[in-house]
C-alpha cells in the first residue's frame, strides 16, 4: 500500500537546514494501523505528513522514495499529488477547533473534497456522511450535520473531523495526536469511535501520538522515533511486552513511579465553603478543600471543573463570593491587594505552559533573580550567588544565567518556572498542570525534581492535573472535581479504591492503560452496564 | 551538550539554542540583508540629522540675517536666491532642519510618553480608569486634528512650547490607541499574572514585563507618528499659527514664497524656490517610511523570501 524508504527531510531555520528525518523506512498494508510514537520534535508529525508526500513550508525532501500504491510522491509535482490529497489519503489534525471552518454547516465540510472529487453526487455524499456520523456515534446523526463547528463539543468534532476524513473512503488515513486535547472521558469514545470505522472500511491508518497507552489501544504496529531516526518497530503486544532498545524500556518505564503513602499532618491550607464566579456564570459551588502540610494533594477533574479556578481563589486573583481561605491558622483576604507581601511570598505557582510563564525577553537571571530581590532583598553578588545554587537545585548550572526562555527546551523552561517559585522560599506551592505539556521523559525528571524538593525543603503542593499516573507519581492525597463541586476526597489510596461515586467511577475507568485490549473490555463492560 | 542519550538529564535536553549574538552583531547583520529603499532611507535620514546638528557650521549665512537684495536669484552668493525680506534661502533651509524635525522630534516623544504610559495603564488596569481614558480619547479623536490644533494655538498662541504641547497632545490619542490595543495581548500572558502575583506594582509591570514585549509595534508607530506631526507642523506653519518668525521652518518658507511660483514662466529656478522646502519634507517624509516599512516587515515575522 504504501512503502517509504530511505526517507531524509530537511528543514530551514536559524539559516541553517537542518535533518528532521534521518533515513526512515516504513511500509503499511491495507488495513493495517501503524503507531508512530515519539517525543515533539522527534519528527513524528513529519513523517506523517511525508506519508501523503506532503512538506510543511520550510522542509525539504531531500532523500529517499515514498510509494503510494505504485507511485512514486516524491517525483509528483503538487497539482498531481492534489488528486491524491483529500480523496485517497486524508489528515485528521489535532485540533478540530481550528480546523473547520467556523462560518460552514459541518455536513458541507464533510463531504467537500469527496463532491468536488466527483466520487459522489451531492445527495450520496450527503447520505453517507450521516451514515458515517451514526457509525462514529454521533448524536442525532441525521441532524448533527446542520449546525455549525461551535455547536458541538470538542470531542464531536474530533468525530465530525474523522467523519470528513472516511468521507470519500480513502486508502491511507494520517491522525495527528486526534485525541490530545481531549478530556480523558471524552478520548475513550473518541477513540472507540476511530478505531471500529478504521476497522469497518478496512483502511490503512497511520496513527501520531505520544501517549503510549493509546497507540497501544489503536496500532496494530507501534514505531518509535527520537531525533528523526527509528528506534525500534514491533507488533503491538510484542512491543508492550518485550521492548528491545534502552529508549523505549525508559518510555514505558514513566507510568510505574508512584508515591508512597505518608502520614497525615495538620492542614496548612483550608478552604471552606468556598463560591466563586465569573461575572454571572458560577464555577465554584461550596468547596471544602483540606491540604495537609508537607503533602501534595492532587485536584482532577475534567475540563471547566473548576480546578483551575480554586487555584486562582487560593492565589487571589479571584475573589471568592463567599467561604474563607485559611493560610497556616490566618485567614486570607479574598482580594490579591488586600494581601501582605509576606502571604503573597509563602504561596507560589507554577504554571501549565512554561513557554507563557516567563517573559521572553528577560534571562533566566533575572527571571529568578526578581523574587529574591522583591521579597528577601537580595542582590548584586549574593543574589548571583543564590540564582547559581537554585539553578543547581533544579539540576541546572550557571551557564543557564544569561539565557533567554526561547533558547531553553520546555522542560528546562518548566525546571526555572520551578527555580522562581524557590526563589521566594515559599510554603505551599500551586502547580497548574505542570506536566501536561511536556514528553513523558521530561514529565518524570520534572515530577522527581518535585518530590525530591518537597523531602528536603517540606514545601507542601497543590498540584491541578487531568492526568491519573501523575496523581499516583506524586500524590498524598486527592480531591476529584466536576462541574464546580469536590465530588470526592481523601487519601490516595482511599479515593483509588473502589467504592467510587460514579463520577470518580467514570474518570478512573477512562484513563487509558498499557494494555492493548483496555478499550475493547471497557467497552463492551460499559455496554454490558448500559442494558 | 549531547549526553548518553539513553539516561535523561535535565542539562543534555535539547533545546533550540540560537548562537548567541550581541546586539551590535545583530544590528550588522540586519543592515547587510537591508533592502535597497531602507538603506537610502536611512543615509537620507542620517543626512538630515548631521545637517540639524551641524546647521551653524554648515549654513553660509545666519538663519534671520537679512540682506538688502529680497527676492534675489539664485547664483553664486546666494545659492538659492533671497526671500521677500532678504534672507538666504539655503541657509534657511539649513536651520529649517533643525528647527523643524528637532521640534517633530520633540513632540513625537511627549505623544508617546502621555499615550504610552496611559494606554498601558488602560491595559492593565481594565476597570473605570480604561473606560475613562478610552472614552476621554474617543471624543478628541471625533473632532478633526488641524482644526482643533489651530482652533488650541489661537487661544493659547503660537509658541514653541505650546505647539509641542497641543500637537503632542492630540497625536497622543492614536499612540494610546495602539499602544492598549497591543498590551492587551500581553497582559493576558502567564508572566504578567505571575507578576501580579509576586505583588509587584504598576510601574514594573509596565516597563519591565509588557513595554520591552510592545516595542517593535511601538517603533515603527514612531515613525509614521513621526511623519505626521511633521507634516502638521509643516501645515499649521504655512497656515501661519505653527512655528513663528524669524525662526525659520519648512512650512511657513513655503508660504512666504509660495507667490513665487507664478514667475516660473520667466525664470523656472525662481518658480522652484517654493519647492525645496516642500521637497525637503517630502523626502524626510517618504524616507522614513522606507525605513519604517523595513522594520515592520522584519518583525511582523512575515518573511515570504525564503
Amino acid at each position: 500500500m504504501l512503502s517509504i524508504k530511505g526517507l531524509k527531510i530537511q528543514g530551514f531555520s536559524d539559516e541553517k537546514w537542518h535533518d528532521i528525518i534521518n533515513g526512515i523506512d516504513l511500509t503499511l498494508h491495507a488495513g493495517e494501523v501503524l503507531g508512530l510514537i515519539g517525543e515533539s520534535g522527534a519528527g513524528k508529525s513529519t513523517l506523517g505528513l511525508a506519508a501523503m508526500g506532503y512538506t510543511q513550508p520550510g522542509c525539504r525532501i531531500t532523500e529517499g522514495e515514498i510509494i503510494f500504491d505504485g507511485v512514486d510522491l516524491t517525483k509528483l509535482s503538487d497539482s498531481e499529488k492534489r488528486k491524491f490529497w483529500g480523496n485517497r489519503m486524508t489528515y485528521v489534525a489535532q485540533s478540530a477547533a481550528a480546523s473547520f471552518n467556523p462560518a460552514r454547516r459541518l455536513i458541507v465540510q464533510t463531504t467537500a473534497s469527496t463532491i468536488r472529487a466527483g466520487i459522489k453526487s451531492r445527495q450520496d455524499a450527503y447520505d453517507d456522511a450521516k451514515q458515517l456520523y451514526d457509525v462514529l456515534n454521533l448524536p442525532d446523526p441525521d441532524n448533527i450535520g446542520d449546525r455549525y463547528p461551535h455547536q458541538v463539543s470538542g470531542g464531536q468534532l474530533q468525530r465530525v473531523m474523522t467523519a470528513m476524513a472516511m468521507s470519500p473512503r480513502p486508502d491511507l488515513l494520517v491522525f495527528d495526536e486526534p485525541t490530545t486535547a481531549l478530556d480523558v472521558t471524552t478520548q475513550v469514545e473518541v477513540l472507540a469511535s476511530m478505531r471500529s470505522i478504521v476497522q469497518e472500511f478496512n483502511t490503512a491508518a497511520i496513527y501520531i501520538t505520544h501517549d503510549l497507552a493509546v497507540v497501544a489501544q489503536m496500532a496494530d504496529v507501534i514505531k518509535v522515533l527520537r531525533y528523526g531516526s527509528e528506534v525500534e518497530e514491533a507488533p503491538t503486544r510484542q512491543m508492550l511486552t518485550a521492548p528491545q532498545q534502552e529508549y523505549t524500556k525508559s518510555l514505558w518505564s514513566v507510568r510505574a513511579l508512584e508515591k508512597p503513602q505518608q502520614e497525615v499532618q495538620a492542614s496548612v491550607l483550608s478552604l471552606k465553603g468556598i463560591d466563586a464566579s465569573y461575572g454571572a456564570v458560577k464555577v465554584l459551588n461550596n468547596v471544602n478543600i483540606e491540604i495537609p502540610k508537607g503533602s501534595t494533594v492532587a485536584i482532577v477533574g475534567e475540563s471547566g471543573s473548576g480546578k483551575s479556578t480554586a487555584a486562582r481563589v487560593i492565589t487571589g486573583l479571584l475573589p471568592q463570593n463567599s467561604g474563607t481561605v485559611q493560610f497556616d491558622g490566618e485567614y486570607l483576604p479574598p482580594e490579591l491587594a488586600r494581601r501582605s507581601k509576606e502571604q503573597k511570598r509563602r504561596i507560589q505557582m507554577i504554571y501549565q505552559m512554561a513557554d507563557t510563564a516567563m517573559n521572553p525577553r528577560q534571562t533566566v537571571r533575572e527571571i529568578i533573580g526578581r523574587p529574591l530581590d522583591f521579597y528577601l532583598g537580595i542582590r548584586g553578588a549574593a543574589q548571583t550567588r543564590r540564582v547559581t545554587d537554585l539553578l543547581e537545585m533544579i539540576e541546572l548550572d550557571a551557564s543557564f544565567m544569561e539565557r533567554l526562555p526561547g533558547e531553553l527546551s520546555g522542560g528546562q523552561k518548566q525546571r526555572i518556572c520551578i527555580a522562581r517559585a524557590l526563589a521566594a522560599e515559599p510554603d505551599f506551592i500551586i502547580c497548574d498542570e505542570v506536566t501536561s505539556a511536556l514528553d513523558q521523559i521530561v514529565q518524570e525528571g520534572i515530577l522527581k525534581l518535585l518530590m525530591r524538593l518537597q523531602d528536603e525543603l517540606g514545601l507542601t503542593y497543590m498540584f491541578i492535573t487531568h492526568d491519573i499516573s501523575t496523581v499516583n507519581a506524586i500524590a498524598d492525597q486527592v480531591v476529584v472535581m466536576n462541574q464546580g463541586e469536590v465530588v470526592e476526597q481523601g487519601l490516595k489510596t482511599d479515593v483509588f479504591q473502589p467504592p467510587h461515586p460514579d463520577y470518580t467511577a467514570l474518570l478512573l475507568s477512562s484513563v487509558p492503560e498499557m494494555d492493548p485490549d483496555w478499550l475493547s473490555n471497557l467497552i463492551s463492560k460499559r455496554a454490558d452496564a448500559g442494558h | 551538550m549531547k549526553t548518553d542519550p539513553n539516561t535523561y538529564s535535565a542539562l543534555g535536553e535539547v533545546a533550540a539554542v540560537n548562537e548567541r549574538r550581541t546586539f551590535w552583531v545583530r544590528i550588522v547583520m540586519d543592515l547587510r540583508k537591508a533592502p535597497l529603499t531602507a538603506r537610502f532611507g536611512m543615509i537620507i535620514i542620517l543626512c538630515y540629522a548631521l545637517v540639524a546638528i551641524f546647521a551653524p557650521v554648515l549654513a553660509p549665512y545666519g538663519e534671520a540675517e537679512v540682506f538688502p537684495e529680497p527676492y534675489a536669484p539664485w547664483g553664486s552668493v546666494y545659492i538659492f536666491g533671497t526671500d521677500q525680506i532678504g534672507r538666504d534661502i539655503f541657509s534657511r533651509m539649513i536651520y529649517g532642519a533643525r528647527n523643524t524635525v528637532g521640534i517633530a522630534v520633540a513632540t513625537t516623544f511627549l505623544a508617546f510618553l502621555i499615550g504610552g504610559v496611559l494606554g498601558l495603564a488602560a491595559a492593565i488596569n481594565r476597570s473605570w480608569l480604561d473606560q475613562f481614558l478610552s472614552r476621554s480619547v474617543d471624543v478628541l479623536m471625533a473632532i478633526p486634528s488641524l482644526i482643533f490644533a489651530l482652533v488650541l494655538l489661537s487661544i493659547f498662541g503660537s509658541t514653541v512650547t505650546n505647539l509641542i504641547i497641543i500637537i503632542a497632545v492630540l497625536d497622543s490619542t492614536r499612540v494610546f490607541r495602539l499602544t492598549r490595543a497591543v498590551a492587551l495581548n500581553v497582559v493576558v500572558m502567564d508572566y504578567v499574572e505571575a507578576a501580579r502575583l509576586r505583588g509587584e506594582g504598576l510601574g514594573w509591570i509596565m516597563r519591565r514585563e509588557i513595554l520591552p514585549n510592545i516595542m517593535p509595534p511601538l517603533i515603527a508607530e514612531f515613525g509614521l507618528r513621526f511623519c505626521f506631526v511633521f507634516l502638521t507642523i509643516a501645515a499649521l506653519s504655512f497656515l501661519g499659527v505653527g512655528i513663528q518668525p524669524p525662526t525659520a521652518d519648512w512650512g511657513s518658507m513655503v508660504r512666504d514664497n509660495a507667490s513665487l511660483i507664478m514667475f516660473a514662466q520667466y525664470d523656472l529656478k525662481v518658480g522652484l524656490t517654493p519647492l525645496l522646502p516642500a521637497a525637503a519634507i517630502a523626502v524626510l517624509t517618504v524616507a522614513i517610511n522606507f525605513v519604517v516599512d523595513w522594520f515592520l516587515h522584519k518583525t511582523s515575522g512575515l518573511n515570504d523570501e525564503q
